[in-house]
């Protein structure tokens, strides 16, 4: 079996950049002192006239952005989730969603894999304050390949953007392919039980449902990378076979993915759902993997979260 | 329009289509409408290169920000009596369906606006936007902002000026409504603004005072002078001194008129003192 690479998806929006910036001339970076972090390097190095060092303010740099989208820009700004979203909120929401600007934020270091730098970086709630804003598209893709694809994807859709990605090396093991916006992908098949996975958590549900398959549970595993719009037609065709879910993400349960698959269901289809993701609360410091034990977001998690939700199903 | 003997009859028509669309919806804020009259006449209709046939992306055309979004009275006036809209549409101004929105919004596509304000603080940076934009397109047209004193409290004002003169931010002229009021008081008592021409000028500005923000002769001579000196390494503010409320001796020289409307009694008190001299909408 082929080793799989341990890259982080930081890099994937670096080489994503990079290649649009080579596509399309309108394509311009704003980054909020933090290029290295958001590897946004290559971009600089090789476009120095489309690349806009704003300093440390986060809020200028949506507005800067907003208003470059008028002469024809594509912005796509840079900084941690944190101060990509809630630093900014009231910016984003006046400047860029309700003025329907073609601002692409690229959101690094999301929620708690950040790891050491602890819970004043962590957010957790990023992907609920930009998915209740009418017209964002959210996405939240799940490795190196995935996130390099989107970037280039998001360049050729016109409208706001929110794509959020993460600071650890994980493993790249989705197809290096075209992105569709909107589109879930299945990553297995099986029969017993939904997981609706995003972001970080898409490798441990697939680690997960390998332990299951022990206990002859078998998994529908499916990768929800754009939680808004989301492929509600995937959804429900997995979850009228299954008849019962588990949506697992690296954000808090109040808001998050999980929130946007009950509604649906419970509109069109309702079943048991259990949710794996952050209970109400703030991390901490720490490594990453540590982390994720110890705020219940892991491969054991979700196994533990699978069969008390199969035992929920009606006969 | 080129003489000042029209511009002024324009001011006269502009004050008197603020306070009756804001008496006609019973809310709005006339006060910094009617002092930044002279303002947008002298812009609209003298110093900025525009086109009424709207098209959002300005290309080759000078454009207006309006950050202090509050004051959409007289934008709504002015951008309607230049042709951007039917002048019958300021009938519609706050209510329901209408694409005159309390602050002005693109949501509604309401030709001229180019984003929503309302906000405060926001518009400077989008205007910084648009300028470099213009840089990038090789385009020598000006971007023009305009924000309240009181505006500058909000700290986003700040990042942005700081940019704008650090990295020459050059085809941008930012003026000031410095008419000294705000909701709760005079900006002295609720956050004194200190001495804004060398704050601007410490953040690598070049400064351009207006003595009297409701002379349409020195607005325009001062406009004039400001496009004169862009282009030239620094950003350009306009410190404009104007009283709010002008026009109507009720509403002046005071903050209590910022947010609210006059009752049927003083519109007609208003209208008195302001001559219809192209027509009422």
């Amino acid at each position: 079996m082929k080793k799989i690479e341990l890259k982080d998806t930081r890099s994937g929006f670096g080489a994503g950049l990079l290649e649009v910036g080579k596509i399309n001339k309108n394509v311009v970076a704003l980054c909020a002192d933090l290029t290295g972090s958001l590897k946004m390097d290559a971009f600089e190095k090789k476009f120095p006239k489309r690349f806009f060092q704003i300093g440390i303010a986060e809020a200028n740099m949506m507005g800067i952005a907003a208003g470059m989208t008028i002469g024809g820009k594509i912005p796509f700004t840079g900084t941690f989730a944190n101060f990509s979203t809630g630093r900014v909120y009231d910016q984003i929401r006046q400047s860029i969603a309700y003025s329907a600007k073609n601002v692409k934020i690229c959101a690094s270091h999301a929620g708690i894999t950040l790891g050491e730098d602890g819970a004043t970086h962590q957010i957790l709630e990023d992907i609920g304050l930009m998915k209740m804003l009418p017209g964002m598209v959210v996405i939240n893709p799940c490795d190196y390949n995935q996130t390099k694809n989107a970037t280039i994807a998001i360049s050729k859709y016109f409208g706001p953007v929110y794509l959020r990605f993460g600071r650890p090396k994980v493993p790249n093991f989705t197809k290096d392919e075209e992105f569709v916006i909107g589109k879930g992908i299945q990553l297995s098949k099986g029969l017993d039980v939904s997981i609706f996975a995003t972001g970080h958590l898409v490798w441990e549900a697939l680690e997960a449902s390998k332990k299951l398959n022990e206990y002859n549970i078998s998994c529908d595993v499916i990768n929800i990378t754009t939680i808004k719009p989301l492929d509600n037609d995937l959804i429900l065709k997995s979850v009228k076979k299954t008849k019962c879910a588990v949506v697992a993400e690296e954000h808090q349960i109040l808001g998050g993915l999980g929130c946007s698959i009950a509604q649906l269901t419970s509109q069109k289809f309702p079943i048991p759902i259990n949710f794996v993701g952050i209970n109400d609360s703030f991390g901490e410091s720490g490594n990453p993997m540590e982390l994720m034990k110890k705020y219940k977001i892991d491969k054991n998690s979700i196994v533990s979260a699978v069969k008390k939700v199969i035992k929920k199903k009606a006969n | 329009m080129s003489n000042y003997s029209e511009l002024i009859k324009m001011c006269s028509q502009v004050r008197r289509d603020i306070v009756r669309m804001v008496h006609g919806c019973q809310s709005g804020h006339p006060g910094g409408s009617l002092g930044c009259v002279e303002f947008f006449v002298a812009l609209f209709f003298s110093i900025m290169k525009h086109e009424p046939d709207f098209k959002m992306n300005g290309r080759n055309e000078d454009i207006f920000f309006l950050s202090n979004g509050h004051i959409s009275p007289v934008y709504y006036s002015v951008l309607s009596r230049s042709g951007y809209f039917p002048l019958n549409e300021l009938n519609t101004f706050r209510k329901i369906n209408s694409r005159l929105q309390g602050h002005p919004a693109t949501h509604e596509n309401l030709p001229g606006i180019r984003i929503a304000s309302g906000s405060l603080g926001q518009a400077l940076s989008v205007a910084i936007g648009s300028a470099i934009s213009k840089r990038l397109n090789n385009e020598k047209n000006t971007v023009f902002c305009l924000c309240g004193d009181g505006e500058l409290q909000e700290g986003q004002i700040w990042e942005a000026v700081m940019y704008a003169g650090a990295k020459k931010v050059d085809n941008l002229i930012l003026t000031i409504d410095v008419n000294r009021q705000q909701i709760c008081g005079s900006t002295d008592e609720i956050l004194d603004l200190g001495d804004l021409q060398k704050k601007f000028s410490a953040f690598q500005w070049k400064v351009i005072k207006v003595k009297n923000g409701n002379k349409i002769e020195e607005v325009i001579e001062k406009l004039k002078l400001s496009k004169l000196k862009s282009s030239k390494g620094h950003p350009i503010c306009l410190l404009l001194n104007t009283e709010m409320g002008y026009g109507v001796d009720f509403m002046m020289g005071s903050h209590k008129w910022h947010g609210i409307a006059p009752n049927d009694e003083q519109l007609k008190i208003a209208l008195n003192q302001l001559e219809e001299t192209i027509g009422d909408y």
